[in-house]
């Protein structure tokens, strides 16, 4: 029993993982119907810069609340100036252009954030400073629960919840909402539409920023191709439950999180990565809309 | 609806794309200039970048180190020896395609590399068709010279590591009950698994579970509740240090207070690194010893370290060693043909490498003596030296 608990933490924890990444993809999805391929990318480069800051300001030799807030900070405004940059320079000028221009241009902007991390910080793994440490840790027994993992479960809920805040409730949001409907009538309307379609992808890699420092500090192993297989994860766990729904990528996260792990836990290692893959093709075949593919997405 | 349905199929037809296009080819060129009458060309494959980096640029440095000192001597028959590295990124199917350009563009006289037994696997072939002599510092998997005649090695194989540890975990720790963990996309590391699995099995131990992960996972944790709960001394995980590090952090963090064992793949300062506290106490086969005090050792240490400032891995070791044996088979051969190379390698006997004394067997494997080593105070601390 015990066992099977763990293995419902685990699963827990590794979702919620899955779903501070998800969040942001399917977010620019929802506006702009577009896959932005290079989000597990920018969600590595929240790792590094979360990491150069640290090792700048020796963040790791004062562990605290204080100095992950710093980092996170910094890979947020970080990631939302590469997230600017992305839309400025790569999608904006394809505006017009047939969506399937736009999917290719999102895999060349991820392979060249890749590779040229892998230039840039180098390609061998790297240590991410421990600069935020709960030494108090949960348990019962041979229940072990890490708290940071939990700590990011709760931040992705949180977020979940101020995202649809701002997405639905906001005056931002309602100018999101009409870009998404249409730019040409949005702009008509007298909505920036170019600022509103900017302020999502910034709003977007903030996330996958935050998300690379959380991950980090829990699993201190970072390298430019780390962010290739969360990345596709993410984007399955989005799909799975529906993309461009706020609430659908969080549980589609977690679904695909506890799957995994009782799929690994219970005798079948290898079926790992084969499991998410399975499940977007399942998904696309018999409910391409995803589990919580709403009426009210396909409004928007 | 159907505005959703099309981006997502291109996405996935993307996803697909993706595992192809990230294949892109890579090179790091260390010389340019052409071949002149008065060089030696000898080709490297080694994974100079991607994950596995360290295992690359330790065996490079060794291998520059070694050519550096013989052609401070004169070369090789009056002819300067040159050095031509390929990086393949950690992926086969890169070192397949480098070794094919070393010697059907290059035309090398003989290929060094690779580490990773499953790269050289993919090299070894091309090698053995081409006819060109292949000698991998660090493949200890045993099919990698089973390829053919051509191929040589100059580490110790796997049923001799597997048994090394296997036989340190029964007699010196006294360990009943020991979990696997492999990692299954790596032919190394399954081979491992195995032959530590039949010697342990044999002397009397038990295996309690046997599970796997993916080089490139982050999260461990449901193997290892599933491995808790069978309650092992140890965990043998003979996998390469990127992941070690992360296993070792993770089964604290389920309080799985066991030692973990596993074999030269560990070998990296990355691995402290990672795995800071949680690694310490674990034991890890090895080709050699920083504290073997032996002069031949201290002696390339401190050359070594006067040219890059680090202490060697055993990697650098290794791959300084594949360099000499292939530097006194050249100066040995009568004639610059790949016959007679080849035939010289096959002749080693009794040479002194770094990581021992190197005599290549019929099958063309060297029969040399491990180390142990334990993670200690942040250090690899020497524990025993078993001989074949």
């Amino acid at each position: 029993m015990i066992e099977f608990i763990q293995h419902l933490v685990n699963g827990l924890s590794l979702g919620s993982i899955y779903a501070l990444i998800a969040l942001g993809y399917t977010m620019v999805f929802g506006i702009l119907q577009l896959i932005n391929f290079a989000h597990g990318d920018v969600y590595m480069l929240g790792a590094f810069i979360g990491m150069y800051t640290s090792r700048l300001l020796h963040l790791d030799q004062n562990p605290s609340f204080g100095a992950l807030c710093i980092a996170l900070l910094a890979a947020m405004i970080g990631c939302a100036v590469v997230g600017f940059l992305i839309e400025r320079i790569a999608y904006r000028p394809l505006r017009k252009s047939p969506r399937i221009n736009l999917l290719i241009t999102a895999v060349g902007v991820s392979l060249f954030i890749e590779f040229s991390g892998q230039l840039l910080f180098g390609a061998d793994p790297k240590f991410f400073p421990q600069i935020f440490q709960i030494h108090q840790e949960f348990s019962y027994g041979e229940l072990k629960i890490n708290p940071l993992q939990m700590m990011v479960l709760l931040i992705s809920v949180i977020l979940m919840v101020v995202l649809q805040t701002i997405i639905y409730k906001s005056r931002w949001g309602r100018a999101m909402r009409a870009a998404s409907f249409s730019h040409d009538l949005a702009s008509l309307m007298g909505i920036p539409t170019d600022r509103v379609i900017s302020f999502t992808f910034m709003l977007g890699s903030a996330l996958a920023g935050a998300a690379g420092v959380l991950v980090g500090l829990i699993y201190p192993k970072i390298e430019p191709l780390m962010g290739v297989m969360p990345g596709l994860k993410a984007f399955v766990a989005a799909v799975l439950g529906g993309i461009g729904n706020v609430t659908g990528a969080v549980v589609g996260a977690l679904l695909l999180g506890l799957s995994e792990t009782f799929l690994v836990g219970y005798g079948y290692p290898t079926f790992r990565d084969a499991l998410a893959f399975a499940l977007l093709i399942l998904i696309l075949l018999f409910r391409p809309n995803g589990l919580f593919g709403s009426k009210r997405t396909d409004k928007v | 609806m159907k505005k959703f349905r099309n981006p997502l199929v291109a996405g996935l037809v993307a996803v697909a794309a993706f595992s192809l296009v990230s294949c892109a080819k890579k090179e790091v060129k260390m010389t340019s200039s052409a071949p002149t009458g008065n060089e030696l060309l000898v080709g490297e494959v080694g994974s100079m970048t991607g994950g596995e980096a360290t295992f690359g640029m330790s065996t490079h440095n060794g291998i520059v180190l070694a050519f550096e000192k013989v052609n401070a001597a004169g070369g090789v028959k009056g002819k300067t020896l040159k050095l031509i590295s390929l990086d393949d990124q950690g992926k086969p199917e890169e070192a397949a395609t480098a070794v094919t350009k070393l010697v059907t563009q290059d035309k090398v006289i003989a290929v060094l590399g690779e580490v990773a037994s499953s790269r050289s696997l993919a090299m070894a072939p091309i090698a053995q068709q081409n006819r060109v002599p292949m000698i991998t510092p660090s493949s200890t998997n045993p099919k990698v010279t089973e390829v053919g005649d051509f191929i040589f090695r100059v580490c110790f194989i796997d049923p001799f590591q597997g048994t090394v540890m296997a036989k340190f975990a029964t007699e010196t720790l006294k360990f009943k009950n020991v979990a696997i963990l492999r990692d299954i996309k790596n032919d190394y590391s399954v081979g491992l698994a195995n032959f530590f699995k039949e010697t342990f099995e044999k002397s009397g131990g038990k295996i309690t579970i046997d599970t796997s992960y993916s080089a490139g996972d982050m999260d461990f944790k449901s193997q290892l509740t599933t491995i808790r709960t069978k309650k092992p001394d140890a965990i043998f995980v003979p996998g390469y240090y990127t992941e070690v590090g992360l296993i070792a952090r993770q089964a604290k963090e389920l309080g799985l207070n066991v030692p973990l064992m596993g074999g030269d793949g560990w070998d990296s300062p990355k691995l402290k690194e990672i795995g800071g506290k949680a690694i310490e106490g674990s034991y890890f086969s090895n080709h050699y010893s920083e504290e073997d005090q032996s002069p031949h050792v201290q002696k390339f240490i401190a050359e070594y370290k006067a040219k890059y400032n680090i202490v060697p891995d055993g990697l650098a070791a290794m791959g300084y060693d594949a360099a000499i044996v292939l530097i006194d088979a050249l100066n040995k051969a009568p004639e610059m043909t790949n016959t007679a190379i080849r035939d010289a390698i096959a002749h080693t006997k009794d040479f002194q490498g770094v990581t021992g004394m190197i005599t290549l067997n019929e099958k063309r494997d060297p029969v040399k003596s491990a180390v142990v080593l334990k993670v200690a105070d942040g250090r690899f601390k020497y524990q025993s030296t078993v001989k074949p």
